[in-house]
């Protein structure tokens, strides 16, 4: 009788263990389901190089191009400013701060990562916003340059935490050998410590940007959401993840446009899949 | 000029404390005024009142309802599945190809853009499942959503169990299932604590996977059943923010301090319980 339960309940643990793969499974389903609908009537290169993304015009222009080059804009963007601040600040956190400073830099970092994503984009309009308006004396302050800025403050929580991972695994000795070669702490540091964790290093960022493309709400507020093809990064721009979440509410189910939504769904999927299993397999090769 | 090691080192200290300073006083800085002028819109009124005049008005009472609804449908769903996933990679799985699987597959889950969720649950939950745009609906999106916080903490505390615990049970003739429910889970316990805490504050913060599942633009009622939609205090601040003209600062500001609040105490209690827990571990 014992046993049975116990046969029974291994294979409940069982079937919860191999839930997540399910999931991702079901996900990657129902987006294929919804989006490939769309490719009876749309050809592939048409929707993803198409120029024009006019989708309730009759009939209607699904080009994702605009929408493409609106993430691309504002991921580039926050790359270059999160990158080395956050890479700086995790270097600060595990090999110099004193021990109170680095608790209070943590929580510091982990209380960013806790602010829901819509606060920190209704911040951003009340300050950011006005703020590159009044810099830049342009029109308006809903620009590319205004998502960078906070997408790479959102980012700096994922790169900060797994750069930091990545810098306390490098051995002891290899900073030991370092320092008792002669070498000053931030010879140690730029010369030894840096390279041993490159890998790990380079996977922070990837994931750093995998958060920044599918940063959602905080870009929808502040981006401005104009599907045009930027021209500089201070004009309004609306990225993937903003177009399905302004226009699905908007749609008629089973729709041309309905299908597209889903179809940049697929395309937001890849391209986190593409990133995370990268991201992993470098912090795989570090072990 | 000479190059000079030691000055190189200064600079460069300085820099790295700067870009350290930089973010964390922001983060001071955004916490500092949603506070400062968010905590003036706060009375009971407030709290307790539906919006009024288009939402200009009144109080927030059915957003907190319903996002207090949403997250506690996104544990009662999550919090078991997860925690046996958990039990599974930390006691059973062995190293094997399904195993890698595994965990490639919860990074991954974890790395899902938030707004695809919400297409995901879309699909699934309100038009294949037929269960509408609806509580359910949405509390299974978080659900999902939160899984791989709750599989990842919860394994991290397993695991943090020593072996010899294990041993001394087996020992005693107990059966695995038997160790694992009497002797692991239990000095577990305050490890999947934390990532429950730390998943519902995810969860009620999070705005674009509610979007589509349950999220009313304006219901100044309370929801009757799990098949009723409902308003959400992320979805709210947004609605009143970019959706509707003229609304008052004050309204806008208190929102997003009550959304803030709620957030940042489920994360202090969640530091709490991790803090007690290390400071009282026999092992």
């Amino acid at each position: 009788m014992r046993k049975s339960s116990e046969f029974i309940i291994e294979k409940i643990v069982f079937l919860s263990g191999i839930t997540s793969i399910i999931f991702v499974l079901l996900i990657f389903l129902f987006l294929l389901k919804e989006g490939l609908m769309l490719f009876k009537t749309v050809k592939v290169p048409d929707f993803l190089l198409g120029k024009n993304w006019y989708p309730i015009s009759e009939p209607p222009q699904l080009g994702i191009l605009p929408l493409i080059l609106g993430s691309l804009i504002v991921t580039v963007g926050a790359t270059i400013i999160s990158v080395p601040i956050g890479i700086g600040c995790a270097i600060y956190i595990a090999e110099i701060a004193p021990l109170k400073l680095k608790e209070f830099l943590k929580s510091g970092i982990e209380l960013l990562a806790a602010i829901p994503s819509v606060v920190l984009g209704f911040i951003g309009m009340v300050t950011l916003v006005p703020f590159i308006k009044h810099l830049f004396n342009i029109p308006t302050g809903l620009t590319a340059l205004s998502g960078s800025i906070m997408l790479a403050f959102m980012a700096m929580p994922t790169i900060v935490s797994i750069a930091e991972d990545a810098l306390y695994s490098v051995p002891k000795s290899y900073r030991e050998g370092a320092l008792a070669l002669g070498a000053t702490h931030w010879q140690t540091i730029w010369r030894v410590i840096l390279p041993a964790s490159s890998s790990g290093i380079l996977a922070s960022v990837m994931l750093g940007i995998g958060r920044v493309i599918g940063e959602t709400m905080a870009v929808m507020m502040i981006t401005g959401n104009a599907a045009r093809i930027p021209s500089s990064i201070l004009q309004p721009v609306r990225t993937l993840t903003a177009t399905i979440a302004a226009e699905m509410g908007e749609t008629v189910v089973g729709s041309e446009h309905y299908f597209a939504l889903f179809a940049i769904g697929i395309v937001l999927f890849l391209i986190s899949f593409l990133v995370n299993v990268t991201a992993d397999l470098f912090l795989h090769k570090k072990q | 000029m000479k190059r000079n090691p030691q000055r190189t080192e200064k600079i460069a200290f300085f820099i790295l404390l700067l870009s350290a300073l930089l973010v964390v006083m922001l983060v001071g800085l955004i916490i500092f005024i949603i506070i400062e002028k968010g905590i003036g819109a706060l009375s009971w009124q407030f709290l307790t009142d539906i919006p009024r005049q288009g939402m200009r008005a009144g109080g927030i009472f059915p957003a907190i309802i319903g996002t207090i609804y949403l997250v506690t449908g996104a544990i009662i769903f999550a919090l078991p599945l997860g925690v046996l996933a958990a039990v599974y990679l930390s006691e059973y799985s062995k190293d094997n190809f399904l195993t890698r699987m595994i965990k490639l597959a919860i990074v991954n889950l974890a790395g899902v853009p938030s707004v695809v969720y919400g297409l995901f649950g879309l699909a699934l939950f309100v038009i294949f499942f037929k269960l509408g745009v609806s509580i359910i609906s949405g509390s299974l999106t978080l659900g999902i959503m939160i899984l791989p916080i709750i599989i990842a903490t919860s394994r991290e505390s397993l695991e943090s169990v020593p072996y010899i615990f294990r041993e001394v049970s087996f020992s005693l003739g107990a059966s695995k299932w038997h160790t694992i429910r009497h002797v692991v889970l239990p000095n577990a316990i305050p490890g999947i604590l934390t990532g429950t805490i730390l998943g519902l504050s995810r969860a009620a913060g999070e705005t674009a996977p509610i979007l589509f599942t349950v999220a009313a633009f304006y219901l100044p009622r309370l929801p009757k059943s799990i098949f009723d939609q409902v308003m959400a205090l992320p979805y709210h601040l947004y609605v009143i923010s970019t959706q509707v003209p003229n609304v008052e600062e004050k309204i806008r500001f208190g929102t997003a301090f009550v959304l803030l609040i709620l957030v940042l105490l489920m994360n202090l209690v969640a530091i709490i319980i991790r803090y007690q827990f290390r400071k009282k571990k026999r092992w």
